[in-house]
């Protein structure tokens, strides 16, 4: 029985820990989100979409061109940026004016156009990096290198964000505009630049976020939609455009999962937050956060 | 107006007199989804219209679709009560997640993710109970040995056309009910101000509760008439996210405030998506969704109001 015991709490250790890792992904997918939401009122249902396009261009840089890792990375962040600031021009920008809820829906339609596009051109196949990190031991617990790699790569490009937010002159402004939009068009400060560089900031996250996943994960057209749903609840749980919000429900859910899994399969652990979800907007519908009214 | 009664009796007449006229398995086959279909998107309408934009009736569609098989293998329930039970629960599904949105008003954007999380759960669900639903990779209602109307299996067309046909009227005929009763004037006065409606005396909960749940049941309804037709469902046809978007497509490119609009979106959309299929066969995999995508886009942006819409409104400035 103590022995019993003992093997538990590793796993459970384990679970937790993972979970934190977990965590990490997570919170820079709902930070690119939260960010683009809080500024420019839209929220990007394509999101994950543009993490799976960065997968694979990811895949094609490694694989094909036969660029390391480290060079690829960056190449691969700017791709997807460009493509959030081509959204933002091509698709949000002429809706800007109509109901909220016609942004939304274009960037659904969006969705399927990315999804569809990545089955043409790239097929339905599998594909992964093909590197294999080591896994770490600590005693008896197992920790992936790629998630600590992910976690430790996260919380550098958050870090990073909040920085830029806070010291420079654009970042400045685009928290101005998050409380304001229509004040600061007067203050002369130019609001189609700030929405064009927050939706490439906004890219960029997305970018980050899928050399860390196509670490882990393998790529594919509908990989999206495995994690795109979890990142729209965490947002929604920590509050939509409540950035400190976003990243406390990131690791509550990310242990959710994790822990869940530990006792059944891994959807149960999804099917767990789900509900623990639901839950919530019944006790706090205006997120973790939120003051009560 | 009998000038008008004449006109909708003989096309009535029609549709009812096309599969003994027309007997072509492939195109009636195709007519039959297209009914189905036109069905769940009038279903989803009925919210949509009035600024209720959910993404949750995947997972609606998918509750409908899985109760109903699941009750028939595995408890040997007939559909002609698995359907009434199955609708029980998206109904009560429906209630739980709305219940809440609509109480501590959360709309809009919120509104909207709060639905996609539904159909993320649904599908989610649907897949890690395996054992049961048979996972991703899709379930068959058992073919019946005994009589077909008991299991509402049936291995003509006509008899399914007829029941689709029945089903896809009685959606308009709902649609339009809803068009002309009051809570029409209180959805939509709740769609442009929830508080100036609810000032205005409207029990603005209560309104859109029901809106959501009467959307919820022809949803799920749906869902089991095309388990039913088809005899084989997987979490990625009937249920998730990309069904929901599907729904939201069609509505979108037909017409969202006019009663056929969603008729006329799954026409396009269906035979768009078998067009491509005939053309280019295996090639076309992904075309359709592409196009689809790309439609969605420009009609948000240059088209909102929808083929049909569009048409009618043309139409009346003319006259």
């Amino acid at each position: 029985m103590d022995s019993f015991l003992e093997l538990f709490d590793i796993y459970l250790v384990e679970a937790m820990i993972n979970g934190i890792l977990l965590g990490g992904v997570l919170a820079l997918l709902a930070l690119g989100l939260n960010l683009i939401f809080g500024v420019i009122d839209v929220t990007w249902i394509c999101y994950a979409e543009l993490v799976m396009i960065g997968m694979y261009g990811m895949y094609y840089l490694v694989q094909y061109y036969g660029l390391s890792y480290y060079l690829a990375a960056p190449l691969a962040i700017v791709l997807v940026a460009i493509l959030g600031a081509l959204l933002h021009f091509l698709v949000i920008e002429p809706l800007l004016s109509g109901p909220p809820i016609n942004q939304l829906l274009a960037t659904g339609g969006v969705l399927f156009v990315l999804q569809s596009f990545a089955t043409v051109a790239f097929g339905i196949d599998f594909r992964n990096l093909g590197i294999r990190l080591p896994v770490l031991a600590f005693g008896e617990m197992h920790f992936s290198y790629s998630r600590l790699l992910a976690f430790a790569a996260a919380a550098i490009g958050m870090i990073v964000v909040y920085f830029f937010m806070k010291r420079t002159y654009i970042g400045t402004a685009i928290r101005a505009i998050a409380q304001d939009r229509q004040i600061m068009a007067l203050m002369g400060v130019d609001t189609r630049r700030i929405y064009l560089i927050t939706s490439a900031l906004g890219g960029a996250l997305a970018g980050l976020a899928a050399c860390l996943l196509v670490l882990q994960y393998d790529v594919h057209p509908f990989v999206g939609l495995s994690f795109g749903p979890i990142t729209f609840l965490i947002c929604v749980l920590g509050g939509l455009g409540n950035f400190v919000g976003g990243f406390a429900a990131a690791f509550l859910f990310a242990q959710i999962i994790s822990l869940g899994g530990l006792f059944s399969d891994l959807e149960w652990g999804y099917v767990l937050a789900f509900a623990f979800f639901i839950l919530m907007m019944f006790i706090r519908p205006a997120g973790l956060l939120a003051k009560r009214q | 107006m009998n000038q008008r009664t004449i006109v909708y009796a003989v096309l009535g007449l029609a549709l009812i007199a096309l599969p003994f006229v027309y007997r072509d398995p492939y195109p009636l086959h195709i007519i039959i989804l297209i009914l189905i279909w036109s069905f769940a998107y009038t279903s989803w309408s009925m919210m949509g219209r009035f600024g209720l934009v959910s993404l949750g009736h995947g997972g609606f569609m998918g509750i409908g679709a899985y109760v109903t098989a699941l009750m028939w293998n595995h408890l040997g329930v007939t559909p002609w009560i698995g359907i009434p039970i199955a609708l029980i629960c998206a109904g009560a599904l429906a209630v739980v997640v709305a219940y809440p949105c609509f109480r501590f008003r959360i709309t809009g954007h919120y509104f909207v993710l709060v639905t996609l999380a539904l159909s993320g759960i649904v599908l989610q669900v649907i897949t890690a109970t395996r054992d049961f639903t048979g996972g991703s990779l899709g379930y068959t209602p058992e073919r019946t040995k005994g009589n077909h109307i008991v299991a509402l299996q049936f291995d003509d067309k006509t008899t399914w056309y007829l029941i689709a046909l029945g089903v896809w009227a009685a959606g308009i005929v709902i649609w339009h009910l809803v068009d002309r009763s009051m809570a029409r004037y209180a959805l939509e006065a709740i769609s442009e101000d929830e508080d100036a409606a609810a000032a205005a005396g409207v029990n603005v909960t209560f309104e859109k509760l029901r809106i959501t749940v009467i959307s919820a049941l022809m949803t799920a309804l749906a869902g089991a008439l095309y388990c039913q037709y088809q005899m084989f469902i997987s979490p990625d046809t009937v249920s998730g996210i990309a069904v929901s978007l599907q729904m939201v497509f069609a509505v979108v490119v037909g017409g969202i405030y006019v009663a056929l609009g969603p008729t006329v979106g799954a026409v396009i959309t269906i035979a768009l998506a078998e067009g491509l299929r005939i053309g280019f066969g295996t090639k076309a995999v992904g075309w359709d969704n592409l196009v689809y995508g790309v439609l969605l886009v420009l009609f948000i942006i240059f088209l909102p109001k929808g083929i049909l819409g569009s048409l009618l409104d043309r139409f009346s400035a003319r006259r």
